[in-house]
């Protein structure tokens, strides 16, 4: 299953981060992850959250600029070698990670994290035949 | 300033004439040039719809039955269609910003080549040049009147040249002080800009030999002399022209400093109200209007330079007979100059608009926090442009950097910004925010 993340452009400077976050907790969106992507000039904050579209509806009204983007999430064994064990799999399957960051939150002894693949359908595919474990839906997260 | 003297020195006898003689000069030149003119068809046109021709000009003050020509002309009439001599008469093609996509051209011919650098002697020689000199030019060589044009007058001079053109401070410096260079052509912040560098890598005032410099292609102050002066242990000096009536050539300075002398027997020279077109009485800024009285391929009646400033007809002790501009202190239009290159939002918004299909919200930022220009867009970035991806973001500020380079011919930095985030004035959007602190502040201003 594919999920939803929104991509919000910010500009390199004081405070911009404060505007989303700031719009998300007064419409009563829980932000589930996060990750900030810098460059000198701007960045790109990624979110995942229970409920993009609205999210996004409640963010574009605000004025911000967000894409939607298909990212998976990946189940991985919270032990030594639990990464390398599901990146082997991407690897032989010569498809394309483009970022990586992870959810705090996870699913019963396994971690979560947030994989773009440049082809998410055909990553999707592989990871399920491959028996790597990837989350259908986010009511499946638990916190800690 | 430096110790030295310059010494007076008058090129041609037409610089000194009386202005008795000169003004009958002028006359009788306007007449033939409103002759000349009516080879091409958008004079024709105007002058037939006016009811006038070289009979109706009987005083010069007659001028002012003429049409004038604009920056907007030139556009309708690209490429090549104010030519007033057949094509093949045409010996040199130069050219100057647009306002929007498309440069604008003039042309030359063999008589015009002879007197832009007669034009050109003559400030040259004024302003110290001897033809045992060593001049070294730091001006982009090409389209732009500035390096050509310089040049030609040096080598009608006949002083040797080293034709450094733009570019590479630290390579400018080496040939100064190898070659030893005594003059310096460039535009002014350049000038400070190599006095930067040299000072940075050790060189101290008296290192090189110059002792003269040319500066021009862009608006400076009598701080900015002070310093190059300074700096450079030379006497600088300020000349003026714009390609639409020649290049430069239209006025320079004489050892006095004292404003720049018009070659009135070659341009007529109006200052006039921006707004009503009304003369200005003499020593009140308005906007420069001028005709070419002697150029043959592409003559131009009344050209509205945009550029303010004002006129000085008081007597000069250098002994030249012509009126003094004052530096130029003003645009009556939004044009910019950046690092020496004419600049038009305009152009900018073309530029965003062939990349992005339709343009943004964007706002130009100048400063010079050292002595050469710093000019960045800001570019709102919309939801259609923005991507996930930030090699995506980086290749459409590089597409628009290369577009404005296109159109431009300068490198312009893009800074991607979020939408709302620029200044906007009410009704009309502000284009532009310069911090630069040579505008418009030139303490010897009457007005």
């Amino acid at each position: 299953m594919k999920i939803q993340q929104l991509s919000l452009f910010l500009e390199n400077k004081p405070r911009t981060l404060r505007v989303p976050t700031k719009v998300l907790a007064d419409a009563g969106i829980n932000i589930l992850t996060m990750s900030l992507a810098d460059t000198e000039q701007f960045g790109i904050l990624r979110l995942i959250v229970q409920d993009a579209p609205k999210a996004k509806a409640v963010l574009e009204k605000a004025g911000c600029v967000v894409n939607l983007t298909e990212v998976i999430a990946v189940e991985v064994p919270d032990r030594p070698g639990g990464l390398d064990g599901v990146l082997a799999v991407i690897e032989q399957s010569e498809l394309n990670i483009e970022y990586v960051y992870s959810f705090t939150a996870r699913k019963g002894d396994r971690a979560v994290m947030v994989f773009r693949f440049d082809n998410p359908d055909q990553a999707l595919k592989t990871l399920t035949a491959k028996r790597v474990g990837v989350i259908a839906e986010l009511e499946q997260l638990t916190k800690d | 300033m430096p110790e030295f003297k310059v010494e007076n020195r008058v090129w041609d006898a037409e610089e000194t004439m009386s202005r008795d003689q000169l003004r009958a000069c002028q006359l009788e030149r306007l007449r033939s040039c409103v002759a000349r003119v009516s080879a091409v068809p958008f004079y024709k046109e105007a002058l037939a719809r006016l009811g006038v021709g070289p009979e109706s000009i009987r005083t010069l003050d007659d001028i002012r039955r003429l049409p004038l020509t604009t920056k907007e002309d030139f556009r309708r009439n690209y490429p090549l269609g104010l030519l007033a001599v057949p094509r093949e008469q045409v010996v040199r093609i130069h050219g100057s910003s647009g306002t929007t996509g498309k440069p604008v051209f003039v042309a030359y011919n063999t008589a015009d080549m002879v007197l832009w650098s007669n034009l050109c002697a003559r400030f040259l020689v004024a302003g110290g040049l001897r033809p045992e000199h060593m001049v070294h030019i730091a001006f982009g060589y090409g389209l732009f009147t500035g390096g050509f044009g310089l040049h030609q007058g040096v080598e009608r001079v006949g002083a040797a040249i080293v034709p450094a053109a733009a570019g590479n401070t630290n390579r400018q410096i080496l040939l100064l002080q190898d070659l030893k260079a005594d003059v310096l052509i460039c535009t002014p912040s350049y000038a400070l800009n190599i006095a930067e560098v040299g000072r940075e890598q050790g060189l101290r005032p008296g290192d090189l030999r110059l002792r003269y410099g040319h500066f021009g292609g862009e608006p400076w102050t009598e701080d900015m002399r002070v310093r190059i002066e300074a700096e450079l242990g030379i006497h600088a000096f300020n000349n003026y022209g714009l390609s639409e009536v020649m290049g430069p050539g239209v006025s320079g300075e004489c050892a006095v400093q004292k404003g720049m002398h018009l070659q009135e027997d070659h341009f007529l020279v109006e200052c006039l109200n921006p707004d009503t077109l009304e003369p200005v009485s003499v020593g009140e800024k308005g906007e420069l209007v001028i005709t070419t009285l002697t150029k043959e391929a592409m003559p131009v009646l009344r050209y509205r330079t945009r550029d303010i400033a004002w006129l000085d007809s008081s007597p000069c002790p250098c002994g030249r007979t012509t009126v003094r501009m004052s530096r130029v202190v003003g645009r009556s239009d939004d044009m910019l100059i950046i690092r020496g290159v004419n600049v038009f939002p305009s152009q900018i918004e073309e530029a965003l608009l062939r990349v992005e299909g339709t343009a943004p919200h964007y706002l130009i930022e100048l400063d010079r926090p050292g002595a050469m220009d710093e000019a960045k867009v800001k570019v709102e970035i919309r939801p259609q442009d923005f991507s996930d991806r930030i090699s995506e973001l980086r290749a459409l500020k590089g597409r628009i950097e290369r577009e404005i380079g296109i159109i431009t011919g300068i490198h312009i930095e893009v800074e991607l910004v979020e939408p709302h985030s620029l200044e906007r004035a009410v009704g009309k959007a502000k284009r532009v925010i310069d911090h630069r602190q040579v505008r418009m502040s030139d303490g010897s201003s009457p007005g």
